[in-house]
């Protein structure tokens, strides 16, 4: 009982939809790439060693999902109170804009260098994010809209500022780096030193760590995405937040200012995004804002992020990973299977399209459990359902019944427990 | 009756149920061809149902249906549609920024071959159906820009399009002003006298009196009587809807009236469409009295309540709580003046479904001490709390504080909302609908607890659709129709007969 009760749980779980999408991604790009004539299993395996082969590349994945995992802690965090921050595209691009700007103007000692770049960046997302609150929240204007229209004008008001004069380096498509003494990379200078490289050979596992941009901001990602945890949470702010997202109406009937709260998500929201800006510029080379012709995606991942992470904050952290795995390891695929990399994306896409599929895993394992409930009733008695303790669908049947009992006319409300109970 | 040509629609023994419920049990109905005829109940009677069996989006469970003596089988409305049969919803389905040319001919466009609208014959084939019936519209203008009056035109016109010889109009005067419902009257005529046959569920009497032929009764998902509406009166009609009802008794001392706590004066507001609703309302709650404001869903309640709790702006008057006004300043300001709210639609205003009965039970309290200090949430605090509540009103299961209060019955849900808002310590407690789609022990336990708080010297505002409850619970009942208190009794004095025609709008209309 106590061990099928457990599974019965653990199948209704979103984490267990959530492994059936990703393990759905790798069979629909090993299919793929056997169509195509790739060997399957030595693609995959160069996708894997290209994550995990070395301690290097490992340092890697970490590094490359960093942002993603703020980007997606934006996202996930706007998600909570029902806003879909597409917007977090834009809101990156402003924070890291700004990181650059003050990094490279203001010449001042670490302690105080990088919390001011910090606070640039994120009060650059936060703004950015806050005019879609307010838009949202003043006018009604669909956030989405807004975000995506945002994001262009980010794109291109940071393509003006790298081609000023005061901030372009010259012969380069990028900006004048920050100051050194912003920068959040570890050992930069021990690095260079004799010490170091004897050091390095005596102990060559560090050593191929060293040679990657290790720096703090995936301990800031992990610290930023505590931190909203505890406010989801454990405050009141989150509460709102939550009650907004969940209930509008019942939150507003509480007496929570719904359109405060939006403004307010969004400018938090905006501030994460922009403060994985800042973790770019502070944590890897060159260190500056390069000029795009493009997004890099980094806002756009972490709505990708944030829906396979289900929301979930901590989630988001596992997500990341797998996302930045899967996009750094995608290279090795390329170049030790010869597969081309894009296939990296249809898995991405694949695994997102199950994701959002979730509701399916869950009506599979509801009507195999009917089906088991029904052929369980059959050979016991043919008791009503009355003793209602059987399992869990047979648990749900005896609140529709009984809500159904107490309102006459009401097949919204049938149709309403039968949808949640999907 | 057995089935017969000169009936249009005849329904014989119909029973439906849902889980538990009956909601209809061996209903009759009988239809004349040619005649307008009205289905009066009560709300949750079973009209509605019973005409959603008709048009085929229920099937009941047992009995027959019958078209001018014909047996059918309705399995959906596209089977109701090719018989003929037309439903008009209480809300429209149509398409805002379509004309109404495009609207009716939705579905069934017509075209030129090839997949091709015809636009130019759809218009005046639609303009011939305007002019025979007297349905004024232009079939050029947009459904956003027209009133909800020639929406219902739009409707009907959709249904006759289609060629309906039977026309079902479900509440179709709810949402019409007065001028609108002598209009759709006059259009009703026209269709009658074209050889078609019209179902209308309501429950104004008024309207029955002024438009149909003949009126079945149900009440509670029984089928009472058919009568010819010419040979009986308002009151007698009253009378079948709401029944000679048991009293359920409910064990209360008379009430000790102190001050008055709460009153409401000339009250004016509009609806969503801004359309008045309430107009010139006048209440009043004393310390130690349960008022109950008894009337007919759709005459202003909610929108009452949402003036009282700063969800919809007044347009003219004054609602005061301990002297001091509150209206048209913020949900939270009604919640600090000492009134708390049981809402009638629980899972929706009243509860977050995906908090814990925890988080729930702090809804409205959460920012205060000791539930939070600066802005971080103490959970122990705000779990001791609910215990105690859990405690205190025997809400089930007990320890539920971590669960997900979606899991919970009905009942309890209704506990944990009515112990919430009775620990705020109000002046004043509204209460909704209290007892909705609760049974009969949890409807109990709620009058409990309402007549508890008065005896504590609460001022308490019961407001429901259900006049047994009002009449058992209230110690003063107010009758509003159309926006207005149209008068108030001492329980004493409450009969239910004479508040059953007030609700109705007859009592009006006796005075005139």
């Amino acid at each position: 009982m106590q061990r099928s009760e457990f599974f019965k749980n653990f199948w209704r779980k979103p984490i267990f939809a959530t492994i059936i999408a990703i393990l759905s991604g790798f069979i629909v790009a090993a299919i793929i790439l056997a169509s195509a004539g790739y060997n399957p299993w030595t693609s995959l395996g160069a996708l894997f060693y290209g994550m995990f082969g070395r301690p290097k590349y490992i340092s890697n994945v970490i590094i490359k999902s960093t942002p993603i995992i703020v980007t997606g802690l934006s996202v996930a965090f706007a998600y909570k109170m029902g806003l879909f921050n597409i917007g977090a595209e834009g809101q990156y691009i402003m924070g890291a804009l700004a990181a650059n700007v003050v990094g490279y103007l203001v010449d001042a000692p670490a302690i105080i260098e990088i919390p001011l770049i910090i606070l640039a960046g994120v009060a650059a997302g936060a703004l950015y994010g806050g005019i879609i609150g307010l838009l949202k929240g003043r006018y009604d204007i669909n956030e989405v809209i807004t975000g995506i229209m945002l994001n262009w004008i980010a794109l291109y008001f940071s393509n003006y500022i790298v081609n000023l004069e005061i901030f372009h380096k010259p012969n380069t498509a990028s900006m004048y780096a920050i100051n050194e003494s912003g920068y959040t990379s570890l050992f930069t200078q021990w690095k260079t030193t004799e010490a170091a490289a004897t050091f390095f050979q005596e102990h060559p596992f560090i050593g191929d760590i060293m040679r990657t941009d290790v720096n703090m901001g995936f301990i800031i990602a992990v610290a930023l995405t505590i931190f909203i945890s505890w406010v989801l949470f454990k405050t009141t702010k989150g509460y709102q937040l939550r009650a907004v997202g969940y209930a509008q109406e019942a939150a507003e009937f509480a007496g929570i200012d719904v359109k405060k709260n939006v403004i307010q998500t969004m400018l938090i929201a905006g501030g994460l995004a922009g403060m994985a800006g800042v973790l770019n510029i502070t944590g890897i080379f060159p260190h500056a804002v390069s000029q795009l012709s493009a997004f890099e995606s980094y806002g756009l991942n972490g709505l990708c992020v944030a829906f396979i992470a289900g929301g979930s904050p901590i989630g988001c952290i596992l997500a990341g990973l797998l996302f930045g795995g899967l996009l750094y390891g995608g290279q090795s695929l390329q170049y030790m299977a010869g597969a081309p990399s894009e296939i990296i994306n249809i898995m991405i896409g694949t695994i997102v399209f199950f994701v959002g599929l979730e509701g399916l895993v869950g009506m599979i394992v509801d009507r195999i459990e009917k089906r088991k409930a029904a052929k369980s009733k059959e050979s016991g008695s043919s008791d009503s359902g009355k003793s209602g303790s059987g399992t869990g669908g047979s648990d749900k049947k005896e609140t529709v019944t009984t809500e159904t009992k107490q309102e006459i006319q009401s097949p919204e409300l049938k149709t309403l427990e039968t949808g949640k109970s999907q | 009756m057995k089935p017969d040509k000169e009936y249009a629609v005849q329904m014989h023994d119909i029973t439906k149920t849902f889980g538990a419920c009956r909601a209809l049990d061996n209903v009759q109905l009988d239809v004349k061809k040619g005649t307008i005829h009205a289905i009066l109940g009560e709300n949750g009677a079973g009209k509605t149902t019973l005409m959603n069996v008709l048009y085929g989006l229920y099937r009941q469970d047992s009995g027959e249906v019958y078209l001018y003596g014909e047996k059918v089988d309705i399995k959906n409305p596209t089977v109701a549609i090719r018989h003929g049969i037309g439903m008009v919803h209480q809300h429209f389905m149509l398409v805002e920024n379509f004309t109404v040319a495009q609207n009716i001919i939705l579905g069934q466009e017509t075209t030129k071959g090839g997949g091709v609208l015809d636009l130019k014959r759809a218009k005046k084939e639609v303009e011939e159906l305007v002019a025979r019936y007297g349905l004024q519209v232009n079939p050029d203008a947009q459904i956003s820009d027209i009133t909800v009056g020639m929406q219902q035109r739009v409707e009907i016109l959709k249904a006759l399009y289609r060629g309906v010889d039977i026309l079902i109009l479900d509440e179709p005067t709810a949402v019409l002003t007065p001028q609108e419902i002598e209009d759709l009257i006059g259009i009703m005529h026209r269709l009658v006298d074209d050889g078609k046959t019209i179902i209308i569920i309501t429950h104004k009497l008024r309207e029955i009196k002024a438009s149909a032929d003949e009126c079945t009764i149900v009440r509670r998902g029984q089928y009472i009587d058919t009568v010819k509406v010419a040979d009986v009166t308002q009151s007698e009609l009253a009378d079948m809807m709401v029944g000679h009802k048991v009293r359920l008794s409910v064990d209360k001392e008379a009430a000790k009236p102190g001050e008055t706590i709460f009153e409401i004066d000339n009250l004016q507001a509009s609806d969503d469409r801004g359309l008045p609703v309430l107009k010139n309302l006048n209440l009043a709650v004393h310390a130690g009295e349960i008022v109950g404001l008894a009337g007919i869903d759709g005459n202003g309640q909610k929108e009452l309540v949402e003036v009282i709790t700063n969800l919809r702006k007044a347009d003219g008057g004054t609602v005061k709580i301990d002297g001091k006004e509150i209206q048209n300043t913020t949900t939270r300001n009604t919640m600090n003046s000492g009134v708390s709210t049981i809402h009638e639609d629980r899972q929706k205003r009243g509860l977050v479904l995906d908090f814990t009965v925890d988080e729930n039970a702090v809804l409205d309290s959460y920012m205060k001490e000791p539930f939070s200090k600066r802005g971080v949430l103490n959970k122990k605090a705000i779990h001791d709390f609910t215990s105690q509540l859990i405690t205190e009103y025997d809400i089930r299961p007990d320890n539920c504080g971590d669960m997900p209060i979606r899991g919970l019955s009905g009942g309890n849900q209704q506990k944990v909302i009515i112990a919430r808002e009775i620990a705020n310590d109000p002046d004043l407690l509204i209460a909704v609908q209290p007892t909705r789609g609760l049974d009969v022990g949890a409807i109990e336990n709620v009058h409990k607890m309402l007549i508890r708080e008065r005896d504590k010297g609460k001022a308490v505002l019961l407001i429901s659709l259900e006049l047994d409850e009002v009449l058992n619970v209230a110690d003063t009942v107010a009758v509003i129709y159309d926006g207005a208190i149209q008068g108030t009794f001492p329980q004493s004095e409450a009969d239910e007969r004479t508040i059953g025609l007030m609700m109705a709008g007859g009592g009006t209309d006796a005075a005139e």
